[in-house]
């Protein structure tokens, strides 16, 4: 009779706080530089420890350059903030993974890689994109900086239980489209606001055949329609990749975490609050038009007319489509653009640079692209060179940068100069997000892959 | 945390819908160590041009709207977990964000700092923006304890939803810590207990 979500959500319980929100019981907490100053400050004013230090796992990764890592930052504000994340592990007695350790990395990346990221937990970490780890059916999800200073002082947080929501994709996908796809088409029919509320499970033959990295890829997604957070139940897939993992259990331990995660899965009588069904062999590779990943269409498509909503739909619409310098009735597909992006913790593992450098391998760099190719982590560089990807890249015209958010959220350096055109498989494409003024069209490794070589919009399925 | 209980208001309209945090503070603010100084930053990017002038048409540099009131488009904070967007309107000034709709962990920031997130149905709404454009002095207001807001220009009332614990939360100015603090020994029978450990 339970779902998924509900059987790891019952086993979190600490109380359940008299007309108000659960206390929950937190397994794993990431930490990183940018949403967790405020909270270390706030444990020293009142004048407390780190309650479960050994449950904390702190990374560099947001504020970070991605070039010259050896040497000293050289923003000096931002220097400052990762110094002071590397001074609160020490005060607090945490495990820190600074710039330039062979285990830094972005966070939603490095978790999985070395095994801390493991099947019936509960995950929370400064950052929205928290909802990745349910990939390996945890609920992960992301906090504020409050929140970070609760779970640091009492490894619990205050949560109102959300509403569950099953989404199934029905069949397979077609050769050449990839879970970003999924992801893009799935926002785009449920709008960025249209899982709000709720906690996702992923189902359905097109998820099941997914790889860890594609599952990853999928749930890192569900917090751009709203979602709470996103979830696949484990199963062989997820074993295979946890087993021999540093921090995975290990032996007879190895053996009995198996047997207990073999049973997180939602029983057949499971009653979610909503289900939708998508046939996953519909999909075709996706681009998006607007400013936010709800505006995403597949590649070859036309840019909507506004529906004839109320008046801030409208505005709402028109403002998107201007800054994007777009007009409806458009066809992308062919269009020049400036930059390729290739990273971040939604397609930054080795299996997207698996698929950029197949794609590129033999081709060229379009002369008009500036490509910035950064790994999510240095466990996922190292695998590129021993892969001989990096081979592949250079050939063809391309740089390895080294690990870190880059132009995900141009914090460092990595900013799209104002009105140009950039096809980045990040996550966002709001306004500014890529830097000032910079427009962005979120598609897959293998979309960015054809742009990086045609310096167009190209499918590449065709 | 300050106490909340009423509050009267004009308030400042932003008819835009999806407001995201990146919106509400742009991540290259997001360089500091406090939580002061980023109300100053709050829609950085649609209140200052390029040099850092103001933007005369953004409603924030308009002097004809004011208040401790935002009323915004639906789906607003969506986006980012930072908190900053949190920090940047409260250290503006506002203590109630009125909106359709809000993101989720956007929500849950605004109440950890307090600041009051009000849903009202679209047609509250749509009537909010349409009587600021009339008069730009309309005012609203805000009951915690009987949960409702009243656009008084016109007398129209809604009640709004807040979980119990929230609302004492902020009739009374705790916070979470406290609260979770206060239940060590129901954490460590926790530990004990739990079926799977990890
Ligand atoms: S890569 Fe982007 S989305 Fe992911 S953690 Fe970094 S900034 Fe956030």
């Amino acid at each position: 009779m339970k779902t998924l979500f509900d059987k790891i959500w019952d086993a979190h319980i600490v109380t359940e706080v008299k007309d108000g929100p659960t206390q929950l019981y937190i397994d794993r907490h990431y930490c990183h530089e940018v949403t967790s100053p405020q909270a270390f400050a706030g444990l020293r004013s009142r004048g407390l420890k780190v309650f479960r230090p050994e449950k904390t796992i702190l990374t560099a990764d947001h504020n970070i350059p991605t070039m010259d890592q050896d040497k000293p930052i050289r923003d000096e504000v931002s220097r400052f903030q990762v110094d002071t994340l590397a001074k609160n592990a020490q005060e607090f007695g945490l495990t820190y993974y600074g710039l330039g350790h062979p285990k830094n990395g972005i966070v939603h990346v490095i978790g999985p890689e070395n095994g801390y990221t493991l099947p019936g937990m509960t995950i929370v970490c400064g950052d929205s994109h928290t909802s990745t780890h349910g990939a390996f059916g945890a609920i992960a999800f992301g906090i504020g900086t409050s929140e970070v200073e609760m779970v640091l002082a009492s490894q619990c947080i205050l949560q109102t239980r959300p509403k569950t929501m099953r989404i199934t994709f029905r069949g397979k996908l077609n050769e050449g489209v990839t879970a970003k796809d999924m992801a893009l088409y799935m926002i785009s029919q449920l709008t960025t606001g249209g899982a709000t509320g709720y906690f996702v499970e992923y189902t359905g033959e097109a998820v099941e055949n997914l790889s860890m990295e594609g599952r990853m890829t999928l749930c890192n997604l569900s917090i751009e329609m709203g979602a709470r957070g996103g979830m696949v139940a484990p199963d062989e897939t997820t074993f295979a990749y946890l087993k021999g993992r540093e921090f995975a259990p290990k032996g007879e331990k190895w053996d009995e975490a198996v047997a207990y995660w073999r049973t997180l899965k939602s029983d057949d009588d499971a009653v979610f609050d909503k289900e939708v069904v998508f046939d996953a062999s519909q999909i075709k590779p996706m681009i998006t038009y607007g400013t936010n990943p709800g505006m995403a269409m597949p590649i070859d498509g036309i840019i909507p007319e506004p529906e004839n909503g109320d008046t801030a739909s409208r505005i709402s619409y028109e403002k998107a489509l201007n800054y994007m310098g777009f007009k409806p009735g458009e066809k992308l597909e062919g269009k020049p653009v400036d930059y390729v992006f290739l990273g971040s913790c939604t397609n930054g593992r080795i299996e997207d640079f698996r698929m950029f450098a197949n794609y590129v391998k033999g081709k060229k760099k379009a002369d008009n692209i500036t490509a910035w190719l950064v790994p999510g982590s240095w466990q996922v560089r190292k695998q590129i060179e021993a892969e001989g990807l990096d081979k592949i890249l250079k050939e063809a015209g391309f740089e390895l940068r080294q690990p870190g958010c880059s132009a995900c959220l141009a914090m460092n350096d990595d900013k799209i100069p104002a009105g140009k055109y950039a096809v980045s498989t990040s996550n966002r494409n709001f306004e500014g997000r890529q830097g000032p003024g910079a427009r962005t069209i979120l598609a897959g490794p293998l979309v960015a892959a054809a742009a990086a070589v045609t310096g167009r919009i190209t499918d590449p399925t065709k | 945390m300050e106490k909340f209980q009423t509050l009267t208001s004009t308030y400042v309209p932003l008819p835009i819908e999806n407001v995201d945090t990146d919106q509400i503070i742009p991540a290259r603010f997001l360089k500091a160590t406090t939580r002061e100084g980023f109300g100053n930053y709050l829609f950085a990017d649609w209140r200052y041009d390029k040099s850092g002038n103001p933007n005369p048409d953004f409603v924030l540099n308009n002097p004809t709207y004011s208040g401790q009131i935002l009323v915004a488009g639906k789906n607003f904070g969506s986006g980012s977990s930072r908190e900053h967007a949190a920090w940047a309107l409260a250290g503006y000034g506002f203590r109630v964000i009125v909106s359709s709709f809000f993101a989720d962990i956007f929500k849950n920031n605004a109440l950890n700092n307090g600041i009051l997130p009000i849903v009202v149905s679209e047609d509250f709404l749509n009537d909010l923006f349409e009587c600021v454009n009339k008069n730009p002095q309309a005012t609203i207001t805000v009951n915690l304890e009987e949960q409702t807001i009243t656009n008084n220009e016109n007398g129209r009332t809604e009640s709004f939803e807040i979980n119990a614990y929230k609302k004492e939360c902020l009739l009374k100015g705790l916070d979470d810590i406290d609260f979770l603090l206060s239940n060590k020994d129901k954490i460590e029978a926790y530990e004990k207990n739990r079926i799977f450990n990890y």
